[in-house]
């Protein structure tokens, strides 16, 4: 018992510090708008879970201003993880919603009731880049599949993110469609995120499957090169979903009404015009 | 906490059942810290004597170099060491960015400095008039210095464990250097960072546990060394 009380004391003495050193820093920032004359607005953190290769292509950092300046409300976190851990979050609730793009296990994630629903946002599509010699000659294939036996038979090196992300769900369903298992010296699994893979690729000299955003973006970088791009089997559907019973769920309800508007569409269709000549994404939402 | 109990679950099914190849990784990871320490303690050991027994020109510099060292960022070490191996670095040639002699490399750079310093400041601590009285009984140089670390050998154990134990457990740097490469250069660190990342806590948590039983191995055989060495001495004096 006695243990017990002295511990609860300590426990709440460090609350007590915890508690006055919280307020002296909202003191500080409150302070700062006390000097306008509107009224000030209460601010609730809203978290959304994205993947890296979202935050690499550098859309985060004009879209989440935009929806904060429609939703002062709101501050967004952005947690860029793999698809995996993305819908994982969801699950644990440590999200309040998802932008992801992989679209079956986004509809499971919604079906197995974690998510309240799921709306198309817009897509992108994936390329395969590679050493600008292009020693599989993939240039010719008339599918990315194709490209992707082309490069298994040459025994070219082939750099594989191997972290369950949306990107790397893509790259093993073109191996099943071509009927090919990747194994061996010439595969390379790296475990990391797109732009990490990306440069990777470009020290082995050898291909990697990439959404063109984080291609563009990084290009300056690297030394590879578009070897293989614009065919059916390369589109990639982004998805936004609010997580159940989510922590804020209004903001999340309030970030999916306003992505899938025609404000939010808006910002995604200009981004990346200006730097690289060309929409970095698509937007399709209904 | 049921996230623990299923993850600690999910993992040891895994580890057990060889559907994650643990062993590869620890093996490469023993393999890259062991050589990293190794050449870090051939360097740093002389290098710790002679700034800590000799008084020559430039020694006070050498020493804040191995101070500051100390406190070296290992992701400032990564990043500057990717950028010498990068194809377009000035080391390029040697294609060595994203292999394990890139991890060794940037290990080295980071236990160096510590082992450096450990070292010097415990042979500091011997004696003069013993190292005098050695070179008076004809020691040559090198047994003076071999003499020296024989009396600060405790220092020099705390040097070894301090090093490895820096390196094994560094993320930053492995990642950004190695690559994290399967079956090449995945280490237990880069393969937690990738598992977390995944939403896998299962083999996340079960390779943090073989981590830290690693370094509590490692630390039970220096601790040993030490408690030897420690018998050595007292009954050296009786």
């Amino acid at each position: 018992m006695k243990v017990h009380r002295a511990r609860w004391r300590a426990m709440s003495a460090l609350l007590a510090v915890a508690l006055l050193a919280s307020f002296a820093l909202t003191g500080c920032a409150a302070e700062e708008p006390a000097t306008t004359t509107e009224e000030p607005v209460e601010v609730t953190p809203l978290v959304l879970a994205s993947t890296t290769s979202t935050q690499d292509s550098g859309l985060f950092d004009v879209l989440i201003p935009a929806f904060t300046e429609a939703y002062p409300e709101f501050d967004v976190k952005v947690v860029a993880v793999g698809t995996g851990e993305a819908l994982q979050l969801g699950e644990t609730k440590d999200a309040d919603v998802l932008l992801v793009h992989a679209k079956a296990d986004e509809e499971q994630f919604v079906a197995d009731g974690f998510g309240t629903e799921r709306r198309d946002v817009m897509y992108n599509d994936f390329i395969i880049v590679g050493p600008a010699d292009d020693p599989a000659g993939i240039a010719e294939a008339e599918t990315a599949s194709e490209a992707l036996a082309l490069i298994a038979e040459s025994g070219a090196v082939f750099v594989t993110r191997g972290d369950d992300s949306g990107t790397h769900k893509k790259e093993l369903k073109l191996w099943t469609d071509v009927g090919v298992t990747p194994e061996g010296e010439w595969y390379v699994s790296t475990g990391q995120g797109m732009g990490d893979t990306l440069k990777i690729a470009s020290e082995k000299a050898g291909y990697t499957l990439t959404d063109r955003a984080t291609y563009l973006s990084m290009r300056d970088a690297l030394d590879s090169e578009i070897s293989f791009e614009k065919s059916d089997d390369l589109l990639n559907q982004y998805g936004v979903i609010p997580v159940t019973d989510a922590t804020n769920s209004d903001g999340a309800v309030a970030f999916m009404e306003w992505i899938t508007s025609s404000e939010g569409q808006t910002v995604i269709e200009e981004y990346g015009v200006e730097e690289f000549g060309e929409p970095l994404f698509i937007p399709n939402a209904e | 906490m049921q996230l623990f109990v299923d993850s600690a679950v999910e993992g040891w099914l895994l580890l057990s059942s060889g559907a994650v190849d643990v062993w590869t990784i620890v093996v490469t990871s023993v393999r890259v810290s062991g050589a990293a320490t190794a050449i870090s303690l051939l360097a740093g050991i002389p290098l710790g004597v002679l700034l800590g027994t000799r008084r020559f020109h430039g020694r006070r510099f050498m020493l804040l170099i191995a101070n500051t060292g100390m406190g070296l960022p290992p992701v400032v070490v990564g990043l500057v060491v990717a950028m010498l191996l990068s194809r377009r670095g000035p080391l390029g040639e040697l294609g060595l960015l994203y292999s394990q002699g890139a991890m060794v490399l940037a290990q080295v750079v980071i236990a160096l400095p510590l082992i450096t310093a450990v070292t010097a400041v415990s042979v500091s601590a011997v004696p003069r008039q013993l190292r005098l009285q050695a070179r008076s009984l004809g020691a040559s140089r090198l047994q003076e210095a071999l003499l020296v670390v024989r009396e600060a050998r405790m220092g020099v154990i705390a040097a070894v464990a301090a090093g490895f134990g820096s390196i094994i457990s560094e993320v930053g740097a492995v990642m950004m250097v190695g690559g994290n490469i399967e079956g090449d250069t995945r280490v237990m660190t880069t393969a937690i960072v990738q598992y977390t990342r995944m939403g896998r806590y299962g083999p996340a948590l079960a390779l943090g546990v073989t981590l830290l039983l690693m370094i509590a191995v490692v630390n039970v055989a220096l601790l040993a060394a030490q408690t030897s060495a420690e018998r050595f001495e007292t009954q050296g004096r009786t």
